[in-house]
């Protein structure tokens, strides 16, 4: 096992055998993990806590992947969000991008992939201070 | 199949307009031609006979005055003795005989009192009294007589003339007979062609010539077209003579009649002929006119009938190649709607196989533990693995719907249960409409009777339907509602949303094929008119409910099939 990694990440899926796991194995590998199975659920946990990064799926039930990932960042524009996507939704993919997502992984992804991402957006978000998007 | 009879009557209909079409004008120019021929020609044929019987009514009118003047100058310069002596008149008969070729017959006198004085002739009369003869009650009456023909005495037709003279303050007459053979040999040669003839008709109905074909003459009626009833006044001029035509009793032909009256309107000299003889040329135009309307009509007839034909090969060609065609259409457009479809379900199986792959993992992070053999650590690789058999079969499920849709297209016809398929597709739907924040419910009829139908191709409207339903409440979400029902002898399926609904205007041409509401390159515009084509292959009908912001309703009714379905479905899928 590698050395751990001291991150605080926020989990948004409604996929609970998914996030469930996943946040076991983020965990594993020594991140802080707060999972949230719905958009608004990961609003309010967002609100209350401070994460170095969100993990969001960009199709739930009650509210739109984008439209989380829109909130998050007027809420906190430092915090690099990575959008997970199933395959043939590239496209939303790229929506999420131009939103404000600091990267995008089509699910199944693999964890050490997730982590890099997650790692990268986080040095970059730290090297320069995020300018709102317009 | 009834597209036979379909272009069947395509080409009995084709054939009916061509032909009238073309006929009319072939027809209208032989009536008009035939009737300007007709009366122009049957003019001059009348007046032609006319002619000829003013021409011999004038020769009888001038035979009669001619023996009339014969008689009176005999009675005037011969003398009074000679009259009354029989010896004396026959030489007298003798010179009238010699000077007119034996027109007169005999010759006598009579008194006032109607006793005959005296007779020279073939005939022996004896002392005849003419008191109560017509022709005597008529000679009192005037001074020159012609009466009627008549038998007489001696049976046989004659005529008299007779011409008053007085002698000593006494009224005797002198009577000649006129032979009737030379007279009716005046009017019996008249005549033109094979029916042609001529006679002469007394004011009271009695002919007074010997026609050549007696048979068929109704004297009387004729009397009556030429002198009007009795008691009327008078038809016939002197001058214009009658033309007539009536149909002759006997034989039923059609008979002209040209009279023309003389003797003070007492005599009429008539001439008759068969009108197809009388007119020939004309008869022989007829029979033209017609052959060529017959044969133009037959070869106009042949002719649209092999051009109807060709053309209704060709409709029925370009027919078959549009129903190729649209089968291409309803295969591309099922291909479309399966692509919408397959986007839902690789999200449906990615989320199982993206479980799958975590669990794996969470199981390799395990055993990578030094104490991974821990009842802990056991227990959670069980919970994995199970979670992973689940995932699995979750998998199995999903591709197992996909693959039995997206098989080739079957068109043979079945008879379905149509709750079944419903149930089928509403639960192939419940993912994406999930996203999408729309709750399906089905409310599906109890015992419904099966429908005939190609599986997949209903299987194409459903989707087709629920899609379009999805889409229209992709933005604010709602109910989807999917319905069937027994509608009389019909199985009616309904699917209504609560979306966004449509103008008048759109519903009016929602059905036509590329017509689309969504943004350029969503939709293809086909669906709908996909599951148009679908319904009405079936029999079936396909009508949309639907107002702006009151959501739609697709209302089909297809013809049931056979028995009633053994037993429905519980309502949720």
């Amino acid at each position: 096992m590698s050395e751990p990694i001291p991150l605080r990440v926020l989990l948004v899926d409604d996929e609970q055998g998914f996030v469930e796991v996943l946040a076991k194995r983020l965990r594993r590998r020594g991140l802080t993990v707060a999972v949230a199975l719905s958009g608004a659920e990961g609003l309010r946990l967002l609100r209350e806590n401070d994460f170095d990064a969100a993990v969001c799926d960009l199709k739930m039930v009650d509210m739109d992947g984008i439209e989380v990932l829109k909130v998050f960042t007027k809420m906190v524009p430092a915090m690099p969000v990575v959008m997970l996507t199933g395959h043939g939704s590239e496209e939303a993919a790229k929506d999420g991008l131009a939103a404000g997502a600091a990267d995008y992984l089509l699910k199944p992804c693999d964890i050490d992939e997730l982590l890099a991402k997650l790692v990268e957006a986080v040095d970059k978000a730290k090297a320069a201070p995020a300018s709102p998007s317009a | 199949m009834s597209d036979r009879h379909y272009y069947q009557s395509l080409t009995r209909v084709m054939v009916a307009w061509m032909t009238a079409v073309a006929l009319a004008p072939l027809l209208a120019c032989a009536l008009v031609l035939g009737h300007q021929f007709h009366t122009a020609y049957r003019a001059k044929v009348v007046a032609q006979l006319e002619e000829l019987v003013l021409k011999h009514r004038q020769q009888v009118s001038a035979f009669l005055r001619e023996s009339v003047a014969e008689l009176r100058v005999l009675a005037e310069i011969a003398p009074f003795a000679d009259f009354t002596d029989d010896r004396a008149l026959a030489g007298l008969l003798a010179t009238m005989q010699h000077e007119h070729g034996g027109v007169f017959v005999d010759l006598g006198l009579v008194d006032a009192a109607g006793a005959l004085v005296s007779y020279a002739g073939p005939f022996r009369l004896g002392r005849a009294d003419y008191a109560e003869a017509p022709w005597f009650l008529a000679a009192k009456k005037g001074d020159v007589t012609v009466s009627d023909v008549f038998l007489g005495l001696r049976g046989l037709p004659h005529f008299v003339v007779a011409v008053r003279v007085s002698r000593d303050g006494r009224d005797y007459f002198v009577r000649a007979t006129i032979d009737f053979a030379a007279f009716n040999r005046l009017v019996e040669n008249i005549g033109q062609g094979a029916t042609g003839q001529a006679f002469i008709l007394s004011a009271r109905g009695e002919l007074q010539t010997t026609p050549r074909r007696a048979r068929g003459l109704d004297a009387a009626s004729l009397r009556a077209n030429i002198w009007g009833e009795p008691g009327v006044a008078a038809v016939a001029a002197e001058d214009k003579p009658l033309v007539f035509s009536r149909e002759d009793p006997e034989t039923g032909r059609l008979m002209l009649y040209v009279a023309s009256v003389f003797k003070g309107g007492e005599w009429a000299l008539v001439y008759q002929q068969d009108e197809a003889d009388a007119f020939p040329s004309l008869y022989r135009a007829r029979m033209l006119a017609i052959a060529i309307v017959a044969l133009g009509g037959c070869v106009i007839l042949a002719a649209s009938w092999i051009l109807a034909r060709r053309m209704v090969s060709r409709v029925a060609a370009a027919d078959a190649e549009r129903d190729a065609l649209n089968d291409q259409v309803i295969e591309a457009g099922k291909l479309a709607s399966v692509g919408e479809l397959a986007a839902g379900i690789a999200h449906e199986i990615n989320n199982p196989v993206a479980i799958m792959m975590e669990e794996a993992g969470w199981v390799a992070d395990i055993l990578s533990d030094d104490d991974h053999g821990s009842p802990d650590n056991m227990g959670e690789m069980r919970r994995a693995l199970d979670q992973i058999r689940l995932q699995g079969s979750r998998c199995k499920e999903i591709t197992h719907k996909l693959l039995s849709f997206a098989r080739k297209t079957d068109d043979r016809i079945k008879e379905l249960d149509l709750n079944e398929l419903v149930a089928e597709m509403a639960e192939l739907s419940t993912k994406r409409a999930r996203y999408v924040n729309v709750r399906v419910e089905t409310d599906l009829g109890q015992g419904l009777p099966h429908v005939a139908g190609s599986p997949s191709e209903l299987q194409q409207l459903v989707l087709n339907l629920v899609n379009n339903a999805l889409d229209a409440m992709e933005r604010n979400g709602g109910t989807l509602t999917i319905t069937t029902r027994l509608a009389g002898d019909r199985v009616e399926l309904r699917v209504t949303d609560t979306g966004h609904g449509m103008q008048k205007a759109v519903a009016a041409r929602i059905f036509e094929p590329f017509f689309t509401t969504k943004a350029v390159g969503k939709g293809t515009g086909l669906g709908l008119s996909i599951c148009y084509g679908i319904v009405k292959k079936l029999g079936g009908e396909i009508s949309v409910e639907s107002a702006p912001q009151q959501g739609a309703t697709f209302r089909i009714s297809l013809p049931a099939a056979g028995r009633p379905a053994a037993v429905a479905r519980p309502g949720q899928p």
